[in-house]
């Protein structure tokens, strides 16, 4: 892949999209080693996925406004289990590392590409192919799976559906996600460019460091879980099924040593964009540059010890109980750091309002929320009440959409100038985040307050005390799409229509602002010495 | 109104834990909310055009470290208390056996009778054990802030003491299948005369031995939660008129228009799903019944012409 400096500086600046490589046309893409565009890969199914995911969701909402007369409870128990198992495992693990860690990491240490392209390459088809496989389960067999994504065992050994292939799928899509940790592990210790010493380290890149980690060491134990579960369905091998011996609390144990900190890996690369985003608006270095760091590794550490708390209903023992709860209140503190460090920032910046910035606020906010309603579940009384009910997804969905999903947002709008060389239109941005915030907080915290109300999860019918949340909840989740879709309209318009961009619209420090917009093949001609940290601004240098 | 009250002691134990935890949530939240606003709009571009390089503070991460730091510690010491109080049954509590399957409760008294909803006397500490037929079920009371899951193979246990009379809801709250939405009942708080008179009476009712009716049964084994009496549709077929109905049936293969029979309930009844009737899902559960039992159920199935 590398080419000696020499030769190179002759060579023409060709962005890396005029450079197909050896194939043409669409094999020049899904053969490509090149690390921008398997990120771009991966953005196009992703969001694919992620836009199913909401049409999904859309219905699931409907359902609630007349239940019975829109679809029957066979179809609403499938369309939660294909929303959560969609959203998951085929959006929110892989979008940010897999999209912008792919291909953004590599030029912000200033290194040419990842450790093993050809190895990343791999981890795309195998992404794709988990990805048909638990597309097909959805159209063969005895129907889509109605189990929840979270195959809770007996039942989803019992129900007749098609559970095997969808699980199978998940299992092809872990094995994607532990060769895109292991790459990009390898990349951060062996390509830094020389000078970028660990605290020169962009924090995106931290979290995503962080994040592979995480990967890297939990996800081979869900590939267990759910090839247990096929062994069992299969060939009656009753490791979780009571009936044969097993313990279905073993299945919560095991599948949520993954889940939970699954749900650290869909949110810490978040954190880390947002870590890198603030400080450019703000115009100002990032307040505690290594407390964030650090927390991020203490996050990756302590949420990988904290999964009992999915179970403190399920009869595993008191002791137990206790000390989850306890590891669960830990767990808040690094995250408490990090939105301390990220509104300190804001202290005594000249701060731009841009998009970009809008959407790191709102993460902020969301995501606070998300965190202090964990507090409040976390608590054992409290959860005696509060687990399973409508409560749990309305926590979550303040941590997973309002936290990683507007840290994506921030990430597309923040450098989507630089992966297709155009701008969106600003103003419109603004709008469609005003729209989206507005909401999405209507949407989510009714459903806060349905749980508190006693309204269960998964539930297809409600009884009448129920209606006046769920009909506000329902009303939310359109103002949320109506949001979505100026978004994506007004990036999409940009794609094709936007202004040409320049190098450094933001005016960032970090590498990938030093080169054009798109990115050349192998993105540095020489490969650059670092002699500062990730934020120092040029207003920074001019005042002393 | 929006927000239900809550009953019983262990009603009280969770409100109070939650108050005081969503009390400080709310001033942190507002607390940040507030800084964040304030800063972006007081240190604007227009307004202060050169930023202040700082790097941070060791003093400020400290602090912003240990406070919260007691402070979810106080969040959970405070959750534990609870905790610890609506794990301890209290002695002296009446003790109830709780069974659930796809999708209804039954419930067993120590004096053996048996109903589909939870009568307890006002004032009395309840045990309920909880077991699970089939699947994992969740015993759910909002109204007293409790719930556990009821999981096949193991007993679990949940404990409460009513304080107020009144009839409150009781949900599945652990995803079990397909009428899951559905598996709902009722714990009924009677004054302690009159649940003694109840209890008294059922327990003659048992006593008497007369081989349960086909009435009893139907709730009791849970054939309710999908088999109405009336003729409305749910999950399985009406047994009102069922007996005699023809069917198109899928055995091992082969389709055929089957006559639904005593014979074919009976033999559907023990060995579930062996024949597959088109239009229904084929998840009726295995439920065990004596040859007696069976007899009493056909010839209640057979009443409902």
């Amino acid at each position: 892949m590398t080419s000696t400096g020499a030769m190179e500086s002759i060579r023409p600046r060709i962005s890396f999209y005029e450079d197909h490589g050896k194939y043409r046309g669409i094999l020049s893409w899904i053969l490509t080693l090149d690390h921008k565009r398997i990120g771009l890969l991966y953005f196009i199914f992703v969001m694919a996925f992620f836009f199913s995911g909401v049409v999904l969701g859309f219905f699931m909402r409907l359902q609630m406004l007349a239940p019975g007369t829109i679809m029957k409870p066979q179809t609403y128990n499938s369309l939660f289990t294909l929303h959560g198992i969609i959203m998951i495992f085929l959006v929110v693990i892989p979008a940010i590392p897999t999209i912008f860690g792919n291909f953004f990491l590599p030029i912000q240490i200033g290194a040419r590409d990842v450790a093993f392209p050809r190895i990343n390459l791999l981890s795309w088809w195998l992404y794709i192919t988990g990805a048909i496989i638990v597309v097909i389960s959805v159209f063969t067999g005895g129907g889509p799976p109605d189990t929840g994504w979270t195959f809770y065992a007996p039942y989803s050994l019992r129900t007749t559906v098609n559970v095997p292939l969808a699980v199978f799928g998940v299992f092809i899509l872990g094995m994607s996600s532990i060769l895109t940790g292991i790459n990009l592990v390898t990349t951060t210790h062996r390509l830094r460019a020389p000078g970028m010493t660990w605290n020169r380290l962009p924090l995106f890149v931290w979290a995503i460091y962080s994040t592979s980690w995480v990967q890297i060491l939990v996800t081979p134990v869900i590939g267990i879980t759910l090839i247990l579960i096929i062994m069992e369905r299969f060939f009656g091998v009753g490791v979780f099924d009571p009936a044969k011996g097993g313990d279905p609390i073993l299945y919560q144990h095991m599948f949520w040593i993954y889940s939970h900190p699954a749900t650290y890996i869909m949110i810490l690369p978040a954190m880390g964009v947002i870590s890198d985003v603030v400080p450019v608006f703000a115009r100002k270095r990032i307040f505690g540059y290594m407390a964030i760091a650090i927390s991020g590794v203490a996050i990756a550490a302590v949420g990988s010890l904290v999964w009992g708390h999915h179970m403190f209903v399920s009869g595993q023992s008191d002791f137990a109980d206790i000390l989850f709860s306890l590891l669960t209140f830990l767990v808040a503190i690094p995250s408490a750091i990090k939105v301390f460090n990220w509104v300190a920032t804001l202290y005594k910046g000249s701060i731009v309002i841009e998009p970009p910035l809008l959407f790191c606020l709102a993460f902020i906010f969301l995501f606070s929320i998300g965190g202090l309603t964990g507090l409040i579940q976390g608590a054992l009384a409290p959860n005696m009440h509060l687990h399973d009910t409508y409560w749990i997804p309305g926590h979550f969905h303040y941590i997973i959409f309002g936290g990683m999903g507007f840290g994506l947002f921030a990430a597309f709008h923040y450098w989507f100038p630089k992966m297709f060389g155009r701008m969106y239109n600003r103003k419109m941005a603004m709008r469609a985040w005003a729209v989206m915030l507005v909401g999405f907080n209507i949407f989510y915290f009714s459903m806060l307050l349905l749980g508190w109300e006693g309204m269960p999860r998964r539930y297809y019918d409600y009884l009448p005390q129920f209606r006046s949340l769920h009909l506000t909840a329902t009303f939310g989740s359109w103002i949320l799409i109506a949001g979505l879709i100026l978004m994506f309209a007004n990036l999409f318009r940009g794609l094709f229509k936007g202004e040409k961009a320049e190098d450094n619209p933001w005016g960032g420090a970090t590498l990938e602002w030093q080169i054009p917009s798109p990115p050349p093949t192998e993105n540095f001609e020489k490969i650059p010495g670092i002699r500062h940290g990730p934020h120092d601004f040029k207003e920074l240098e001019n005042n002393g | 109104m929006i927000f239900s009250a809550a009953t019983g002691i262990s009603g009280r134990v969770v409100d109070n834990v939650f108050l005081y935890i969503v009390t400080i949530c709310i001033i942190l939240l507002a607390l940040i909310t507030f800084l964040m606003v304030y800063f972006v709009v007081r240190y604007r571009r227009e307004k202060h055009p050169t930023p202040v390089d700082i790097e941070g503070s060791t003093w400020l991460e400290i602090t912003w470290t240990v406070i919260p730091t007691l402070i979810v510690l106080s969040m959970f010491y405070y959750g534990l208390t609870g905790f610890e109080f609506l794990k301890k049954v209290p002695p002296g509590a009446m003790t109830v056996k709780v069974i659930a399957r796809q999708w209804s409760w039954l419930f067993q008294y120590e004096n053996g009778i048996q109903d589909p909803e939870l009568r307890v006397p006002v004032g009395m500490p309840i045990k309920l054990l909880l077991t699970s037929q089939d699947v994992i079920h969740g015993f759910y009371i909002p109204a007293f802030r409790i719930k556990q899951d009821v999981v096949p193979g193991m007993t679990n246990y949940l404990w409460f003491q009513p304080t107020q009379l009144g009839t409150f809801d009781v949900m599945c709250s652990q995803y079990c299948g397909l009428e899951h939405s559905h598996m709902l009942t009722k714990i009924v708080v009677l004054p302690e005369e009159e649940f003694t008179k109840w209890y008294q009476g059922k327990k003659k009712e048992v006593a008497a031995k007369a081989p349960p009716p086909g009435l009893q049964l139907y709730q009791v084994k849970g054939c309710v939660a999908c088999h109405s009496t009336d003729g409305s549709p749910r999950v399985g077929p009406t047994f009102k008129g069922l007996l005699g109905k023809k069917e198109e049936v899928t055995t091992g293969g082969k389709k055929e228009t089957a006559v639904v029979d005593e014979a074919f309930i009976r033999e559907f009844i023990s060995e579930p799903n062996v024949v597959h009737i088109e239009g229904y899902p084929p998840i009726m559960p295995k439920i065990s019944m004596t040859n007696e039992e069976l007899t009493a159920l056909v010839d209640y199935i057979k009443s409902l012409r």
